[in-house]
């Protein structure tokens, strides 16, 4: 088979497990090499630059990079990126200096963004430093979407999203708070160069069982209370809640209701523990703050007594997997659990009421759904964007983002007049990490600590307020080692193929046996059989060099299990083997030349 | 030398052997030879042809002399003994461990100057006395710790780093051995582990002296131009004269038939070796053939390759020498050392 191509910036790309996951792509391992190094600022900033809210997602982030992470490969738990993350952001000092900066010299093109979430504070980000006039419509009194109103502040302070947020709209985006949007039309013939749409998945989902208007003051629907709960609407729960659903959502609202006077919080799943949809983490902090999970569970009917909300009554599942793997449930029995309050966490859709039908905007007939492009993030009406929750259903901060960049690079396009599928290209460089004589520019020793328990508020000073933030930090020791269990896979093994004498030490010193020098094959298929050891995972790349001087066989490389250890490179004797920091270059909006 | 030690993670499908060990337990400590020594591929192989072979750490015994070669005992199976010796000696010493315990499996590891000059004579008596050891020569024709010189390895004509032509005949210790009556005689080169892995565990296995001659190139002193120890040189120059397949006494032989007469031969423990010569006329199990062979691939400027002579069956040290074959360690105190009452009666037969 051929060689690889290493210049495609996407082979190096995807050996970074946790940059390749990320939706943003940040630059993981650099960042946490520079917490390493103490250069916070440096780190904060290096973040910023892909993610945009380092403090918050440092705190919040849905984290798809951990479970990505390399470190699983070889032991259970990966390095805690996200709270990393969070490092950087408090150790670090005052970047305000170092914040991009709008130019004096606008550029003459007025944009709007319908709603202050962090989709379209992205947007303001990427296209402020390049002189446009942004005015982004909010319809509550302050910005940050339901990172604010949703996002409860035990788990992510108010202090850092305002200075966050800050960063952006201090340089110079027109906020009009109070202001919803009600009209599409209006909003168009208002003459914006372009329109994002931001505006997120509002409206929480029902749950029509009987009984359900019979008592309306107890039944709440999660993302609606809690948003009563940040305005201060709502200010107590009854003693006993159920919430109903087990998604991330439910795990806010379970953990709330305790900081509001419930006693008993049981949330009910009606799956098991498998298929939970809150992440395993937010799990274990509710499960700490002792609220019951109850599972397979499913909702019949809420029990009213006189006009008072009793108890709920459910159908106990069993679950069983037919031959072709899939699921279905039988009725054991019918229970009553008693309740004083239900929450209905069972997800978001979207609501456009406000876009008018008739502008252009196709909507999908079944899900009644804007029709958006999946890469340039266009309506079918030229000129509307979309981006965030907005375009294809509640995901999470870090998606926003995602979106937001390459929404404004779209926007920028068609500002200039050109076409918005006309992309920027990625880029890399690719840097010799050696320093000298079996010395890196990056520590190569390989850190057997496992990974570092976070710290937690005591339980009694977390009720006692709800705006006390559970998390305490990593300290600043159990930081400098947690950055050490990081593999360093952006330091990349780079092979120069008419160098090789073929040898075998880099085979050899291979802790993990990745390297095989062998003859060629004819697929990728047959080569993974017959590596020093097997390469199973299909979605880790099999390097293939081109045919070594000597005997025209090839060296193989299996990434999946790469301690990035640079063993092969210290005992190649003709450097064949070299340890090379890979940077991804990203474009953003107004980075056309690569 | 590495900067670092390798990180004790395993690939998630390391297995382990019969024995509960993965390939990783017989490992030693960190090479701290020229990065790319052949010596250390062949330490690779050690270490592989072990764990296949489901050694006991502890029932082995490494045995080496001087140089870097002799180094490497180091850099497997650290939970061996081991004995490091002085310069040749390490025939010696193994006849002397191998005569108090014969229990063990004793891998012997040298160089060519270690075993060709200074430490020949040690070498020639070993092979004689036929010592139950497998004796491995990583021959590099250079003395590569001591920065390179010519050995009694080095080919007439080879050239050193600097350029001066090496102009004594060599000594091949397979012609040696041969001729000295080893019953197991094999060459390799290091950067072939398909063929040296089944060449070391049918060593170990053979029942007496099993001497490998592994050519193994010095990366540092004699892998340039002018050298016939370089890896190009062996690459272009090695013809494998016999292939040999080791087949353990709990594998059935399921190997697919190659084309050729296969020989097999039976090893003391019930393992077998399978052996295929590439030339028509040729006998691995017949001295002459073997040694006729060998002489005419050097006339023809090829090197031989393969596990060239075996011969099962002979006797080793302990039964030429009628020695008690229990490890001395395990008989009883008054066997072992049976009083004055004893002593007299064996002196009176010299009176
Ligand atoms: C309870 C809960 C907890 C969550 N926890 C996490 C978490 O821990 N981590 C994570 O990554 N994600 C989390 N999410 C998801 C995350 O908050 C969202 O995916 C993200 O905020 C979406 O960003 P967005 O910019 O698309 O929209 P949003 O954040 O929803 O912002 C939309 C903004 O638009 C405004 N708006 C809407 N319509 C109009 C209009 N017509 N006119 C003017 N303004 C309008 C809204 O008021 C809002 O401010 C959570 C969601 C919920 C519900
Ligand atoms: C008695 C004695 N004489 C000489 C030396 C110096 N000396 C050390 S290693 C060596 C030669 C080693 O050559 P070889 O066995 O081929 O090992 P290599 O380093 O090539 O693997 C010599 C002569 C010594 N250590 N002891
Ligand atoms: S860096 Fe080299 S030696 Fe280390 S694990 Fe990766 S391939 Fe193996
Ligand atoms: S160590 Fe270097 S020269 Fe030797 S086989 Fe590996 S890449 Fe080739
Ligand atoms: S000097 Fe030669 S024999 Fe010694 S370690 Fe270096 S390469 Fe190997
Ligand atoms: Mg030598």
């Amino acid at each position: 088979m051929g060689a690889t191509d290493v210049n495609d910036p996407r082979y190096y790309h995807k050996v970074v497990d946790c940059q390749w996951a990320c939706p943003a792509h940040t630059n993981v391992p650099g960042y946490l090499r520079l917490i390493a190094q103490g250069r916070y600022d440096d780190s904060y900033m290096l973040n910023r630059e892909s993610n945009v809210f380092p403090g918050i997602l440092g705190r919040t982030c849905d984290r798809p990079c951990e479970p990505a992470c390399r470190r699983v490969r070889v032991e259970e738990k990966p390095v805690a990126i996200c709270r990393l993350k969070r490092v950087a952001a408090d150790l670090r000092g005052d970047i305000t200096a170092r914040l991009p900066k709008a130019p004096k010299q606008k550029n003459g093109k007025r944009i709007a963004c319908v709603g202050a979430g962090p989709a379209s504070l992205t947007v303001a980000n990427d296209l402020l430093p390049l002189g446009y006039d942004v005015t982004i419509f909010e319809q509550n009194a302050k910005p940050g979407g339901l990172m604010r109103v949703n996002i409860p502040a035990f788990r992510l302070p108010a202090s850092v999203l305002d200075e966050e947020c800050g960063y952006i709209i201090d340089m110079g985006a027109t906020m009009k708070y109070g202001t919803p949007i009600d009209s599409m039309k209006a909003l168009l013939a208002k003459g914006y160069d372009a329109v994002f749409v931001g505006s997120g998945a509002p409206k929480g989902k029902e749950l029509d069982l009987p009984g359900r208007h019979d008592d309306p003051g107890k039944i709440h629907i999660g993302i609606e209370w809690l948003a009563n709960v940040h305005f201060g609407h709502v200010e107590r729960i009854e003693p006993r809640v159920l919430i109903i659903g087990v998604g991330n959502t439910a795990m806010d609202c379970c953990r709330t209701a305790k900081r509001v006077g419930a006693t008993d919080v049981t949330v009910i799943a009606r799956r098991g523990r498998k298929h939970f949809k809150a992440s395993p983490w937010e799990l274990e902090d509710a499960e700490e703050e002792l609220v019951e999970i109850v599972e397979n569970h499913s909702p019949k009917r809420f029990v009213v007594e006189n006009g008072t909300l009793v108890g709920m009554e459910f159908e106990v599942l069993e679950w069983t997997e037919d031959a072709s793997g899939r699921q279905k449930s039988t009725v054991k029995e019918t229970r009553i659990l008693p309740c004083d309050a239900v929450i209905l966490a069972i997800g978001q859709d979207n609501a456009f009421p406000w876009i008018e039908r008739d502008v252009g905007i196709e909507f999908d007939p079944k899900w009644d759904m804007p029709v958006v492009d999946k890469t340039t993030f266009q309506s079918t009406r030229e000129g509307v964007f979309f981006g965030g929750d907005a375009a294809w259903g509640p995901e999470n901060i870090i998606w926003a983002v995602a979106h937001g960049h390459q929404a404004a690079i779209s926007i920028h396009q068609h500002c200039q007049g050109k076409p918005v599928t006309e992309r920027p290209p990625q880029g890399m460089t690719l840097v010799s990490a050696k320093m000298g004589m079996h010395s890196w520019a990056y520590s190569n020793d390989y850190e057997p600590a496992k990974r570092a328990k976070m710290q937690h508020e005591d339980l009694t000073k977390r009720f006692a307020d709800i705006t006390v933030e559970v998390e305490l930090g990593f300290t600043p020791e159990q930081a400098a080692r947690e950055v050490q269990r990081c593999l360093n896979c952006d330091i990349q093994t780079h092979f120069t193929t008419s160098l090789c004498i073929e040898c075998d030490a880099c085979v050899d010193v291979c802790p993990t046996r990745c390297l095989t020098i062998t003859t060629n094959g004819t697929s990728e298929a047959d080569l993974r059989t017959r590596l020093s050891a097997p390469a199973e995972n299909l979605d880790q790349a099999v390097y293939v060099s081109d045919a070594l001087p000597q005997t025209k066989r090839v060296m193989v490389k299996d990434e999946d299990v790469c301690l990035h250890c640079g063993l092969c490179a210290e005992r190649c004797p003709t450097a064949a083997w070299d340890m090379r920091t890979f940077d991804l270059k990203l474009p953003y909006a107004g980075m056309m030349q690569p | 030398m590495t900067s670092i030690a390798k990180p004790p993670v395993k690939h998630p499908s390391s297995r382990q052997n019969g024995i509960g060990l993965t390939l990783r337990d017989y490992e030693g400590v960190m090479s701290t030879l020229c990065a790319g020594c052949g010596h250390d591929s062949i330490t690779a192989s050690i270490v592989q042809a072990a764990w296949e072979m489901e050694l006991e750490p502890h029932r082995v015994g490494k045995m080496s002399g001087i140089g870097c070669s002799s180094k490497t005992t180091a850099y497997f199976m650290k939970q061996s003994h081991g004995f490091n010796s002085v310069h040749g000696r390490m025939p010696s010493v193994t006849s002397g461990a191998a005569a108090a315990n014969g229990g063990l499996t004793y891998i012997g590891v040298s160089g060519d100057g270690d075993s060709l000059s200074i430490g020949v004579g040690q070498l020639c008596h070993a092979i004689r006395r036929n010592v139950n050891m497998l004796y491995m020569l990583e021959n590099n024709g250079v003395y590569g710790l001591t920065k390179g010189q010519f050995s009694a390895s080095a080919d007439i004509g080879s050239t050193s780093k600097k350029g001066e032509a090496n102009e004594q005949a060599p000594i091949d210790p397979i012609l040696l051995a041969l001729s000295l009556g080893a019953t197991y005689v094999a060459r390799s080169f290091s950067g072939d582990k398909r063929q040296l892995v089944p060449i070391i565990k049918a060593g170990i296995a053979h029942k007496g002296f099993a001497l490998v001659d592994v050519i193994s190139p010095c990366v540092t002193f004699n892998d340039h131009e002018g050298s016939t120890k370089s890896y190009a040189y062996t690459r272009q120059h090695e013809v494998e004269a016999v292939e040999a397949d080791y087949v353990p006494l709990r594998r059935e032989i399921t190997m697919p038939e190659t084309k050729g007469a296969v020989t097999v031969v039976q090893m003391h423990d019930g393992s077998s070796v399978r052996l295929r010569p590439t030339a028509p006329d040729y006998d691995p199990t017949d001295r002459e053939s073997a040694y006729a062979h060998v002489r005419a691939c050097q006339a023809r400027g090829e090197i031989a390759t393969g596990l060239l002579f075996v011969s099962e069956g002979a006797r080793d040290m302990h039964e030429l020498a009628r020695t008690v074959p229990t490890p001395l360690v395990d008989v009883p105190f008054e066997a072992l050392c049976p009083g004055q009452a004893a002593l007299d009666k064996l002196m009176a037969r010299y009176r």
